[in-house]
């Protein structure tokens, strides 16, 4: 009997696996509907909302994509994931495309076959720690306890961060950011540490805020993005260029509100044209309608439409575009061209 | 067989349509058919997730073992740094399982007589109350008990920054039990043995006296059986300090290093600390199994007829003695066989540790070593061989000690 058990497990194993090999768009267009891994909940990121509808930065993506591929942003399954699960899920099929924090890495991408299609927000790993502890660098934190996210590259980071600075630390791992949360409130942890955004996101929840400070030490390079399964180019590159879309239609001018004027008919900028595909047929090219961009700006907006509504200044979250601004105003974002 | 069946018959023994028509062969061949579609199945769904591996370009290796592991764990018994192997995280993992295994056990046994045997008792209120935490435990999953008991070792225990004296700036909130003791919500702290020179002679004299009390038992027990005569208890536990009292005086190898309050801002340091995480899941599973042992326990009892009791107190037994020389023995061949299974409930059960941040097996190898890698499969297999070995080992001890207790039939 248990041998029986045994292999149906590996059975069932192999039988997920099949499920992945498919080709992906064409699944998703005859099921109607996009299965988007996003976290368990992350205020800003991806959380439902008090309608139990997801909202967030890393949900809109979903949502843009689902808009460029069905035409409905609405059209989203969404698979909350934990640091464990999101891999396991992806691979499976389970879900056709992930946007859950998730750190583009070297061994990510190439041990574990996943392709990541471009990076939607630039991040770095920081801590947290009540105010009342009177701690100002994160090099003060000999001896302290620090909350974890078990399964992600900030545990390894923090490993490599006390080792490297010769001090000591004890590490309380946990699954997800809601648990961690009620941890470090409870005072099981002195510290906690996840990707910066993260901390923001998760202080904003926080009754007191104010109580709560965010050590100054970035200590790791965390590039966030949306991430598929390797060997099915076509969907890659359509979840690829939708992200690309969103960053192009924000350096062009072109937001959710002027979208549908700018696409009723042709302009005077050729890129505009193309990628709203007035002109060109940039959308068959990549499978789809030719007005799967303006769907997918429509949906939400453009990239720094998104930003401010879910994670922006004027938000609870409260962060700054950093990093994440536009190329021409001193940040990382940079849209290949749409030619 | 053959010597008394027929000539003739023998002849035309056997024609193929006897696999179906014969009911000596028909089972078999039954057997045989069902046999094969079961390998035919199993093989086509290795063959299918073999091909599925080598689509999804993923190849199956332990090598990763050997790689450092580059994350740090909470609790470890054997000496491990971040930088030590996959493999050795996986031992600090079974290191964890097998001692909250072992300690969950011995509790969850505890609990589990005195609840079985208290819930029989003849005071309603004891009855009842016993009644009330069989039923509370038993019928909440484990998980919910596991993370109740978490939250409540952190709520109630004090932050154990009210102990610290940072340095000697600052007067501390709360003072240590002696000075040595402290209940913090990330866990226990006491004094920590050092061993000096001389600490073999300690640990002889303390097995010379373990022995010693054994000896008395035994001393105890001849001289009631051959003369009626009881001896006193307490020499025994005489027999078993006195030794490694005195070798402790004499040669003061032993000495206690306490909790350090002074040196850092965060922690205690220092002594011996059993974590929250252990105390936490240690404390859910012991309660837990416990409720399940206490029905055992209570069915072993009322399994034995109400005459052996009545014939002991006729004797002249009192009740005490009556429930652990007469009835306890006899309903041992009832009670241990379910006890074997819950003890591998309890066992397995531990790989839960996670919900509270242990690092037991299924949270090292199968959750961060399995995350960081991506190796599912291999370390999926590696955990069931795990948990199937231990089982299959907890099976064999209380199988043999099942053997010692059960009615010898002769």
């Amino acid at each position: 009997m248990k041998k029986t058990v045994f292999l149906g497990a590996l059975a069932a194993t192999g039988l997920m696996a099949g499920a992945a090999a498919a080709q992906t768009l064409e699944d998703v267009q005859s099921r109607g509907t996009l299965n988007c891994g996003v976290t368990t909940g992350l205020v800003g990121f991806a959380a439902p909302n008090a309608n139990g509808e997801w909202e967030g930065f890393d949900v809109a993506l979903c949502r843009a994509v689902a808009a460029a591929v069905l035409g409905d942003p609405t059209a989203v399954e969404f698979v909350p994931t934990t640091g464990k699960t999101r891999f396991t899920a992806l691979a499976s099929g389970e879900i056709d495309m992930l946007a859950r924090n998730t750190t583009w890495t070297f061994s990510r991408d190439n041990d574990l076959k996943f392709e990541f299609t471009g990076i939607n927000y630039y991040d770095g790993q920081g801590f947290m720690v009540p105010k009342g502890l009177g701690v100002t660098s994160a090099k003060d934190l000999d001896g302290a306890t620090v909350c974890v996210q078990t399964g992600t590259t900030t545990e390894l980071n923090l490993a490599d961060f006390f080792r490297k600075n010769n001090i000591s630390y004890e590490p309380v791992p946990i699954e997800t950011n809601a648990e961690a949360q009620q941890q470090y409130l409870a005072g099981a942890c002195d510290a906690y540490t996840t990707d910066a955004s993260g901390l923001a996101a998760t202080r904003a929840t926080f009754e007191a805020p104010a109580d709560h400070v965010i050590l100054p030490e970035i200590i790791s390079k965390e590039p966030l993005g949306p991430l598929v399964r390797h060997g099915d180019n076509e969907w890659g590159d359509i979840v690829r260029w939708t992200l690309n879309a969103l960053i192009a239609a924000e350096e062009l001018g072109v937001s959710s509100a002027n979208v549908s004027d700018m696409a009723s008919a042709a302009g005077d900028s050729p890129e505009i044209n193309r990628l709203l595909g007035t002109e060109g047929n940039l959308g068959e090219m990549i499978g789809l309608e030719s007005d799967w961009a303006v769907q997918a700006i429509s949906a939400g907006g453009n990239y720094g439409e998104l930003f401010e509504k879910n994670i922006g200044e004027n938000t609870p979250i409260g962060l700054a575009r950093g990093l994440n601004a536009q190329w021409t105003e001193g940040g990382l974002l940079y849209s290949p061209p749409f030619r | 067989m053959a010597s008394i069946s027929d000539p003739q018959s023998q002849q035309d023994s056997f024609r193929l349509s006897m696999l179906l028509n014969d009911t000596r062969y028909r089972g078999l061949t039954f057997q045989f058919i069902a046999l094969i579609l079961i390998i035919f199945v199993m093989a086509y769904l290795g063959m299918n997730l073999v091909s599925n591996l080598a689509t999804a370009g993923l190849t199956f290796s332990y090598d990763f073992l050997g790689d450092p592991a580059g994350y740090d764990i909470n609790q470890a018994l054997i000496s491990y740094t971040s930088q030590s192997t996959h493999l050795r995280a996986a031992f600090v993992g079974v290191i964890n399982t097998l001692l909250v295994a072992l300690f969950g056990c011995i509790t969850a046994t505890i609990i589990g007589v005195t609840a079985g045997v208290l819930r029989l008792s003849k005071n309603w209120l004891v009855a009842k109350l016993m009644a009330v935490y069989v039923e509370a435990f038993r019928n909440v999953p484990v998980l919910i008990w596991i993370l109740i008991i978490g939250t409540i070792v952190t709520i109630s225990g004090a932050n154990p920054r009210a102990f610290l004296t940072r340095g000697g700036s600052v007067e501390p909130e709360s003072e240590m039990l002696f000075g040595a003791f402290a209940f913090t919500n990330r866990g226990f702290y006491s004094p920590a043995v050092n061993l000096g020179p001389g600490w073999i002679i300690v640990l002889l004299a303390l097995i010379a006296g373990i022995v010693g009390a054994l000896l008395w038992r035994r001393h105890m027990r001849k001289t009631l059986y051959a003369s009626g005569k009881l001896l006193p208890g307490w020499p025994t536990w005489i027999i078993l300090i006195a030794p490694v009292v005195i070798a402790q005086l004499v040669l003061g190898s032993l000495s206690l290093s306490m909790p350090d309050v002074e040196s850092n801002n965060f922690n205690i340091q220092g002594g011996t600390v059993i974590g929250k995480p252990f105390i936490a899941l240690w404390l859910a599973l012991s309660v837990y199994t416990g409720a399940f042992i206490a029905e055992n326990v209570r069915a072993g009892i009322l399994a034995v007829s109400k005459g052996q009791t009545e014939a002991a107190a006729a004797l002249g037994l009192r009740p005490r003695r009556v429930m652990n020389l007469v009835i306890l023995p006899q309903a041992l061949r009832v009670i241990i066989p379910p006890l074997i299974s819950q003890y591998l409930n309890l066992t397995k059960n531990s790989s839960l540790a996670i919900a509270v941040g242990y690092a037991d097996i299924t949270a090292t190898l199968g959750g961060i070593t399995l995350n960081q890698t991506g190796k599912a499969l291999e370390c999926v297999l590696l955990l069931m061989l795990f948990y199937l070995i231990i089982s299959l080992a907890i099976s064999a001890i209380m199988n043999v000690y099942n053997a010692s207790v059960a009615l010898k039939e002769r």
